[in-house]
């Protein structure tokens, strides 16, 4: 019977399955971040230990303000503890830790790929929601709860109910200063906030094929944003180079049957999906959130919509509400909005090629409002300064920070003041997101870019075209 | 070896209930982010519940509905489509275990959220959108008044004595009603894991 990647993956990691249809899976690899700091204590009140701790690799990032370079740069208190202990943890139960002195850390789902932990055809899970980003790579990634992530550190197993299948087709190619992150949004515009609820979702196409693994990863990241824990791209040439060489990938014979294997990791072509959505490329443009959910997205150039104009009465007033919190005005231009701070940063956007494209709108130009450049890892952030684009940014009077979540989250201290409005290159605008009261609008690195020299919404494309 | 109860089985529960009528309502609106690192056992922890829509920064109480008198101490919530969405955090069902609350009624619950109610003994209910809607229209006509829930016969009456059926999962149904942890269950297969591993291991020897 043809099969989808998803399920080809699935299948090679059931060890049973139930006959209400529940299948308890084998996880190759686990990641966790200082937030869970909380489970190693509980893991060992309950009188269990970790299975497989060489299959647990953990890093601090969401508790990093990323001025600290050290511990004790760390404000003492909860923030300071939930890092500590996931280091001692790593310790006494003897698992692989990148912690904050060390280059290889930074947000976790910047640092699994970049270390070769994130493999084709693995079924990895981290507590995080955000865990979708490494499906890029073509394995089964998951977001799981802090029981859940118990239950993998005691059993090396998850239980899951096998999801329905959904492809999400990218035609035609994307137009001039387009990025992944307007395909992401356009995407989760197009199916809503749970449209995904339930499925496993693979993108396809030209456009997804002629991203880079960087773009893939922004694509895959927000794949939780529409409502699906798990979306994934089928492994090709470009997954295996970036793959290649990287200190936790497979070495020398293993390495060639790994190839072997990865290379036949695609849906058939005859498999049939549950759901199929198809978008083109043509039609999608740099895109600007104007509301507190992902899908409230639209072009640059277009207007706050009128809630008076939509027929369902629900809809209406969560956008009336979306409207008022945001302080905006239906039939307001996107490119009028100003903004008090940009954010460029964050799983969804913090890796080099996201920094370079920051970087091409920046060059040359000041920053008009207070912009926090925060890259994804330690070694993100050496390759930058090896290409100067920290001066870039420091030279437009941006602030050059150490890696982290920073204000993605804001639990690191860094937050934006109540009414204040962002440009944030992160994957979340709910109300308070980044701060009490905060208001964020979410955009790609280039769009985060315009919107910081110019101090409102841009049209990244006029910008470039002018250079 | 039989997996024994640690979390409150769930059976029948009848309680006043709340009406929520946010759609999308995420995760971040049910516990806000600087509460992540908080403890379980922190005396404040029913507090983190909404707490934004709850409290002005003063720590005053705004009007949003949960601060209603006739809601208070409701075990139930009747919320909106898409319930929480958004992060992963557990620590939103561990909020809504903090204030009493064992069942979230909404026409569609995020998954992530879904099994970590699961995992709590707390019943994520799906009913259709009109029905959602009908309950909080009578919770708001009728503030304080009750919702009844049978989770073996997957039944619930609601406040005009209405009975509704809900489909349920038999293995998170199984769960609830015995109150089962996953770890527990999962060791009674320990020795079909540990087979797996090795075989599995043969099969991706690069993956190891
Ligand atoms: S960068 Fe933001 S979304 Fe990503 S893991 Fe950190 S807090 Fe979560």
């Amino acid at each position: 019977m043809p099969q989808t990647l998803f399920e080809k993956i699935w299948h090679e990691h059931v060890i049973v399955t139930r006959d209400d249809g529940n299948s308890l899976l084998y996880v190759d690899r686990h990641l966790i971040h200082d937030l869970h700091f909380r489970a190693f204590a509980q893991l060992k009140a309950a009188g269990h230990s970790i299975r497989e701790p060489e299959k647990l690799f953990g890093v601090p990032d969401h508790s990093l303000p990323t001025t600290a370079k050290l511990l004790a740069d760390i404000p003492a208190g909860e923030m300071r503890e939930a890092v500590e202990v996931l280091e001692q943890a790593s310790k006494e139960f003897n698992f692989t830790h990148f912690s904050m002195t060390d280059d290889r850390h930074g947000i976790v789902h910047v640092i699994g790929p970049e270390q070769g932990i994130t493999q084709p055809g693995l079924l990895l899970v981290c507590g995080d929601s955000h865990t979708s980003t490494h499906g890029a790579f073509g394995c089964i990634a998951l977001g799981i709860g802090s029981t859940e992530v118990q239950h993998v550190l005691a059993t090396q197993t998850l239980w899951q109910r096998q999801p329905k299948s959904m492809r999400i087709t990218i035609t035609g190619e994307l137009g001039f200063g387009v990025t992944a992150k307007d395909i992401i949004l356009a995407v989760i515009r197009e199916i809503g906030t749970a449209g995904g609820t339930g499925y496993a979702i693979e993108y396809a196409g030209p456009v997804i094929e002629a991203l880079s693994m960087e773009g893939r990863m922004t694509v895959c990241n927000m794949t939780i944003e529409a409502g699906s824990r798990c979306g994934l791209i089928a492994p090709d040439e470009k997954t295996i180079a970036y793959v290649e060489g990287r200190p936790y990938a497979p070495k020398g014979g293993e390495w060639d049957k790994a190839v072997t294997y990865w290379q036949a990791l695609r849906s058939d072509g005859d498999a049939v999906f549950d759901k199929e959505i198809v978008i083109d490329g043509r039609t999608i443009a740099p895109m600007v959130t104007w509301g507190n959910s992902p899908q409230w997205a639209l072009p640059v150039t277009d207007v706050v919509p009128d809630p008076a104009s939509e027929p369902d009465a629900s809809v209406r007033a969560t956008m009336s509400a979306a409207i008022d919190y945001m302080d905006i005005e239906p039939g307001q231009p996107l490119s009028d909005i100003a903004v008090d701070m940009v954010f460029i940063g964050s799983c969804t956007n913090s890796r080099i090629e996201d920094l370079r494209a920051a970087a091409e709108v920046v060059k040359g130009r000041k920053a008009a409002v207070r912009t926090l450049v925060v890259p994804g890892s330690g070694l993100v952030k050496k390759q930058a300064e090896a290409e100067g684009l920290d001066q870039v940014f420091i030279d437009a009077g941006m602030e050059w920070r150490e890696p982290g979540c920073s204000m993605c989250l804001a639990v690191n201290g860094e937050t934006l003041g109540a009414g204040q409005r962002s440009a944030s290159t992160s994957n979340r605008n709910f109300r308070g997101r980044q701060g009490v009261g905060s208001r964020t609008h979410l955009v790609s690195p280039a769009m985060a870019a315009a919107a910081a020299v110019t101090g409102h919404f841009t049209d990244v494309r006029k910008f470039t075209e002018d250079a | 070896m039989t997996a024994a109860p640690t979390i409150d089985p769930f059976r029948t529960f009848a309680s006043s209930a709340v009406p929520i009528d946010i759609a999308n309502c995420d995760t971040d609106q049910i516990i806000p982010a600087r509460f992540l690192r908080k403890g379980s056992d922190d005396p404040d922890y029913a507090r983190f519940l909404l707490h934004d829509l709850r409290f002005n920064t003063d720590g005053s109480e705004t009007n949003f509905v949960f601060n209603e008198p006739a809601y208070r101490g409701a075990g139930i919530l009747v919320a909106d489509k898409n319930w929480g969405c958004g992060s992963s955090r557990e620590n939103a069902v561990t909020a809504l275990v903090a204030n009493g609350i064992r069942a979230v009624i909404a026409p569609s619950v995020a998954d992530i959220h879904y099994s970590n109610c699961i995992q709590n003994g707390v019943l994520p209910v799906r009913l259709s959108d009109e029905e959602c809607a009908t309950l909080r229209a009578q919770l708001r006509d009728g503030p304080g008044a009750e919702i009844a829930i049978d989770l073996e016969t997957q039944t619930l009456t609601g406040p005009d004595q209405t009975r509704y059926t809900f489909e349920i999962d038999p293995f998170d149904k199984h769960r609830l009603l015995n109150g089962l942890d996953d770890i527990s269950l999962t060791l009674e297969h320990d020795t079909t894991i540990t087979e797996f591993a090795a075989s599995y291991a043969a099969r991706h020897s690069w993956a190891g």
